[in-house]
């Protein structure tokens, strides 16, 4: 077993942020990636990220494209194996285990398009022996949350780029996980119904309390959303900036003094070199 | 220096730059829409100038009629063949060789195809074999055949399920491949196992293609009863095609190979349409 106190007391976490919880809901320890290219050489993406997120944060992974970020969440979602070290959640190891804990939303819409709105929000609740008549429940309560109840029997192809990503997040929600993963999931959007998820996905965020973890290269989504923003290099974490707003936020805040101020604290972390 | 530069508008010769533009044609348009009428135009073009062709040849009598009887020959030929030989019985005959043939072929070829498409480990396994039995012309496997099951119905149908079953595979393993890995990776993150990926994103996904390989490939096992048929049969189409030209009637064996091509385009369109009924979320477009 981990030793839990040894390891909060070396970081300093608890001043940075407000945490409601003692223990990590989920670890990301010392993991490193090495793909071994032509040759004898060896290209590394990731060297020896750490990163911890407690109950009912909302953290944002910032990186300019090809920084390791994506291959990062990859490996936290277990589809990719690390070349060394561990993901741990609630303390248990699932190191290169994809399971129900870890919610996942892609940037590309990967919603079935063979199965209705509802059917893909049931989609993992089949899996774990779910009573239909409380999967019914379950997909109506989602499909509420996100607002597309009227759209249950529909088919993907029927809905706009934003409505597919609300309900790729009522699956992904709908399965109850730990952690909800987001591979930059308004990156396919244009510039104003990515804001108005934005603001969708911080509302939902403040009424369901979800453990929240989303790697983006939009550096003011992520001082919108979060409570505290990775910046990650060349496959480094070159830093880690707490967001010190309130947490009932409007999109206009993005055009305070304290918002801008962050901003370019977070930009030039990532033009620092190591 | 710089600000006199930015802010004091200058007069310049306009250079004269050669810029290329594309002409404008409704005939070579490519993906810049084309006029409805024109397409029925041509459309009609292309069924009735090589049947006017036809005619006049044959009717003028430029060929000798026993090579090249005239369209009305034709059908009068097919009119007698239904009505006194019996063409119906063949007909039956090649329909049941093809669907029997066909059927054993998908029934092999799409779950083969599927488990290449899959998994690594089957792909491994099994492409060696594909990949090299497709090169082998199926008609030199026929004397083969011929020796070890025989002269009757199962020779036939073994002729009609080898020819197509490598081209389901193949074609079904591609279609595999061609799933977003996303699509597999964010069911694993529903809890998914990979026996339910197989079964529930998989099958479903792939299916729409599925449908479609087996609809091009009908069309090569109506090739395979033909040669099936013309080598050793009692009935069918084809034996119907090889008595017929035994005899000189050219005529019968131009109603025949006609009578196969209509067949093999109500199949195409049952099946297209029956794809549209069964997969009514898909929007990629159909050939």
């Amino acid at each position: 077993m981990q030793d839990y106190a040894s390891t909060l007391n070396k970081t300093s976490y608890q001043e940075v942020a407000p945490v409601p919880h003692r223990f990590p809901k989920m670890e990301v320890e010392n993991i490193s990636k090495v793909y071994s290219g032509k040759g004898k050489q060896l290209l590394t993406v990731l060297q020896n990220i750490n990163i911890k997120i407690f109950s009912r944060e909302f953290i944002c992974l910032v990186g300019t494209s090809g920084c390791g970020k994506s291959t990062l969440l990859n490996i936290i979602a277990g589809l990719l194996a690390p070349s060394a070290g561990e993901i741990l959640i609630d303390g248990q190891s699932v190191t290169g285990r994809p399971g129900s804990d870890r919610g996942m939303v892609f940037q590309g819409y990967t919603l079935y398009p063979w199965l209705t709105v509802a059917q893909n929000v049931a989609f993992g609740l089949q899996f774990q022996g779910m009573s239909k008549g409380d999967q019914r429940d379950q997909v109506n309560y989602f499909l509420n949350v996100v607002g597309l109840e009227n759209f249950a029997n529909n088919y993907p192809r029927q809905l706009s780029g934003g409505m597919k990503q609300r309900v790729a997040i009522a699956r992904a929600l709908a399965n109850e996980p730990a952690v909800l993963l987001m591979d930059e999931p308004f990156g396919a959007l244009d510039a104003q119904t990515k804001e108005q998820m934005q603001e969708f996905l911080l509302d939902l965020w403040e009424k369901t309390h979800m453990t929240v973890l989303m790697i983006t290269h939009d550096v003011e989504e992520a001082i919108y959303l979060s409570q505290r923003i990775y910046v990650l290099g060349v496959g480094q974490v070159k830093g880690e900036i707490p967001i010190c707003l309130p947490t009932h936020r409007e999109l206009s805040i993005k055009l305070s003094p304290e918002f801008i101020d962050i901003k370019r604290q977070v930009m030039s972390t990532m033009r620092q070199h190591h | 220096m710089l600000e006199s530069i930015s802010t004091v508008p200058v007069s310049v010769e306009p250079i004269k730059r050669k810029y290329s533009y594309l002409s404008t044609s409704t005939f070579w348009s490519i993906r810049q829409g084309f006029p409805k009428r024109l397409s029925l135009v041509l459309v009609a073009m292309s069924l009735v100038i090589p049947l006017a062709i036809w005619t006049i040849v044959s009717t003028l009598q430029l060929v000798t009629p026993t090579f090249l009887p005239t369209p009305l020959a034709v059908i009068s030929a097919g009119i007698t063949m239904f009505a006194e030989n019996n063409l119906w019985g063949d007909v039956l005959a090649s329909c049941s060789r093809v669907l029997v043939g066909f059927l054993l072929a998908a029934l092999i070829g799409v779950p083969m195809g599927l488990a290449m498409g899959t998994f690594y480990s089957m792909d491994s396994l099994f492409s060696p074999l594909v990949g090299t039995v497709r090169y082998m012309p199926i008609t030199g496997f026929v004397p083969l055949i011929i020796i070890w099951a025989g002269l009757d119905e199962p020779s036939k149908i073994l002729i009609i399920t080898l020819g197509v079953v490598l081209y389901n595979v193949i074609m079904v393993a591609d279609a595999v491949k061609f799933i977003p890995n996303e699509m597999i990776n964010v069911a694993y993150t529903m809890g998914a196992s990979r026996w339910d990926v197989l079964w529930k994103v998989i099958v479903p996904a792939t299916f729409p293609s599925v449908l479609d390989t087996l609809r091009v490939n009908i069309s090569g096992a109506w090739n395979f009863v033909v040669i099936a048929e013309l080598l050793a049969a009692q009935n069918g189409l084809g034996f119907k095609i090889i008595q017929a030209q035994r005899f000189l009637q050219t005529d019968k064996v131009l109603f025949c190979i006609a009578l196969i091509g209509v067949i093999g385009l109500g199949l195409d369109y049952a099946l297209k349409w029956l794809s549209k009924v069964l997969t009514p979320w898909a929007d990629q477009v159909r050939h």
